[in-house]
C-alpha cells in the first residue's frame, strides 16, 4: 500500500494558499478579458479594466488581489489504497491553513454567535471523499465571503420543473447585484439531499471556466440561465451592463421522488482555487 | 468625467456630486466595518463618549490585509455597505458624509443622505491591491483589540470611488440596471 505522510498534505495546502491570493486562475483571467471586449457599457468596460489591472499588480508585487482572503475550503478526494502516515490528517490540514495564512488577512471567527477571531485564520471547512487509486488530490477554495453570503438553496417539491429553477437561480443574482462583486460565476446544485446540493454547488465553482457541464441537458440549462443572467443589466459591480456573470456550472446528482433540491453559490471577483494531485 | 474631490467633505462639496460621477478623493478618513460599528452604536447607547469625532467624516467599509514591511497598508477594497445599514442613521446624525463600500443601501439610509447631505460612494469590490496603493498613511486610533476590523485613521490620494447614492435621491444602481436590462 502506497504511504502518504499527512506533513505533505500540510505542506501543500500551504503553498496553494499563499499562491492563490497572489495570483488569480488563468481561465478566469482569460475569461475576463474576453468579458472587457464585449461588456457594452463604458463604466462596465473600466470596472473590468481595473479588476484586470489589480490582479496583475498584485502578481507583480506579492500581495493578496483582495483584502478579503477568505475562509479555507479544503477538498480532498482520497485514494482507497493509501496509507496516511505521520500523524492526523484534520490537524495536518488546519497547520496548513495556519500556514498559508499567516502572512493574510484573519477572517475567521471560532463561534457563530459569541465571534471572537481564531487569529489564524483556521479552522478550515473539510470534505473528504474515498475514491479509487492511491493518490490524493486536494481541492481548495478560498472563499470570500461578499458572494457566499449571497448564496441560497431551496427545497422545491418534485413537480417544480426546471422553469422554476431558473426563476430561483435569476432571482439570486438579483438579490445578490452589486453586492457580490460581480462579475459573478454562478455555482449550481441541483438534486441530491439538504446537505448534499450546497456541495454540489461548491463543486460546480471549482471547475474551470470553458469547461460546459458534460450532461448536454445541463450544459444547455448552463447556456440558458448565463444568457438570462446577462440580460438582467446589473453589470460589472452592479453599475449597469452586459456582463453579470461569467459562467453558469452546474453539477447534479440523484434525488428523492419528492423534491428538487435547488442550490446557488456565487463566486466573485476574487475567484481563487486551486488543485493538486499527491 | 472624473472630479476631484477634497476630503473631509463640506455640505457643498457633497451637493456638487451626482450618482454615476466617477470622483478621486483625497485627504483623511476613517475605517469601520462591522465589529467597529456595533461598538460604536452600543457605546453611544450607553451615552459614551465615542473614541472619535465624526463631524464630516468619510467612512469607508475596509478590513484591511497586513501591511507588507515598507507599506502603510495591505490590501484594502471596499467591504459590503448593507450589513452597516441598520448602524449608518445615528452616524449620519453625528456629521458623517460620506461612506464608501460596495452594494445595495436600504431606502432609510438612502433617504437619510438627502436628509444629512451626505453621499455613498462605491469602490471597486476585488480591486484592493490597487486601492491600497492610494493609501499612504495608516493609523489605528479606536479599537485596537478588533485587529482588522479596528478603526483606522487613513490618508488617500487620487482614491477612485464612483458615486452611487448622491443627495439629491440619484442612485448608480438602479440607473445602470436601467440602462442595460433587456426583457425576456
Ligand atoms: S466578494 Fe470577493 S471580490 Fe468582493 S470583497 Fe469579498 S472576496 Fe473580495
Amino acid at each position: 500500500m502506497r504511504q502518504l505522510s499527512v506533513k505533505k498534505i500540510e505542506a501543500a495546502i500551504s503553498n496553494l494558499i499563499e499562491e492563490s491570493a497572489y495570483k488569480l486562475p488563468a481561465d478566469y483571467l482569460e475569461a475576463m478579458r474576453a468579458a472587457e471586449e464585449r461588456e457594452a457599457s463604458k463604466t462596465g468596460r473600466i470596472m473590468l479594466t481595473t479588476l484586470l489591472d489589480n490582479a496583475s499588480y498584485a502578481e507583480s508585487e506579492q500581495i493578496p488581489t483582495c483584502q478579503d482572503t477568505g475562509m479555507a475550503i479544503v477538498m480532498l478526494e482520497i485514494g482507497q489504497d493509501v496509507h496516511l502516515i505521520d500523524g492526523n490528517l484534520t490537524d495536518a490540514i488546519h497547520a496548513g491553513v495556519r500556514a498559508g495564512y499567516a502572512d493574510l488577512r484573519k477572517s475567521v471567527v471560532s463561534d457563530p454567535l459569541e465571534r471572537q477571531n481564531t487569529a489564524d485564520n483556521s479552522p478550515a471547512i473539510i470534505h473528504t471523499e474515498i475514491v479509487p487509486g492511491d493518490k490524493v488530490t486536494i481541492t481548495l477554495a478560498m472563499k470570500g465571503f461578499g458572494a457566499e453570503l449571497m448564496s441560497r438553496m431551496q427545497m422545491f417539491p418534485a413537480n417544480a420543473g426546471v422553469e422554476r429553477v431558473k426563476e430561483f437561480v435569476i432571482e439570486t443574482i438579483e438579490l445578490a447585484g452589486p453586492n457580490a462583486c460581480p462579475p459573478v460565476i454562478v455555482g449550481v446544485g441541483l438534486g441530491s439531499s439538504f446537505d448534499g446540493v450546497g456541495l454540489l454547488a461548491k463543486k460546480a465553482l471549482m471547475r474551470p471556466l470553458g469547461q460546459p457541464s458534460p450532461k448536454p441537458h445541463l450544459a444547455q440549462l448552463e447556456q440558458e440561465l448565463l444568457n438570462a443572467i446577462n440580460d438582467l443589466g446589473i453589470g460589472p459591480q452592479g453599475f449597469g451592463g452586459t456582463v453579470t456573470a461569467l459562467a453558469v456550472h452546474i453539477e447534479s446528482y440523484a434525488t428523492h421522488i419528492a423534491a428538487l433540491p435547488v442550490a446557488v453559490n456565487l463566486n466573485c471577483s476574487a475567484p481563487r482555487r486551486a488543485k493538486i494531485e499527491l | 468625467m472624473t472630479k476631484t474631490i477634497q476630503l473631509p467633505l463640506t455640505a457643498e462639496s457633497v451637493k456638487q456630486l451626482q450618482a454615476g460621477d466617477v470622483v478621486l478623493l483625497t485627504g483623511r478618513l476613517l475605517t469601520a466595518r462591522d465589529a467597529a460599528h456595533k461598538r460604536l452604536i452600543s457605546e453611544l447607547e450607553a451615552g459614551l463618549q465615542l473614541p472619535i469625532d465624526l463631524k464630516d467624516e468619510t467612512i469607508f467599509y475596509v478590513g484591511p490585509a497586513p501591511a507588507k514591511a515598507g507599506r502603510p497598508i495591505g490590501p484594502a477594497g471596499p467591504t459590503t455597505s448593507g450589513r452597516m445599514d441598520p448602524f449608518t442613521l445615528p452616524l449620519l446624525k453625528l456629521g458623517v458624509r460620506g461612506l464608501i463600500g460596495k452594494g445595495y443601501r436600504s431606502d432609510r439610509v438612502k433617504l437619510a443622505l438627502i436628509e444629512h447631505q451626505a453621499v455613498y460612494f462605491g469602490a471597486v469590490g476585488g480591486a484592493a491591491a490597487l486601492l491600497a496603493r492610494q493609501i499612504t498613511s495608516a493609523e489605528v486610533v479606536a479599537y485596537a483589540d478588533l485587529g482588522t476590523e479596528a478603526i483606522r485613521r487613513l490618508e488617500v490620494e487620487d482614491f477612485p470611488v464612483l458615486v452611487v447614492n448622491d443627495c439629491h435621491g440619484g442612485d448608480a444602481y438602479s440607473a445602470g440596471r436601467e440602462e442595460f436590462q433587456k426583457d425576456s
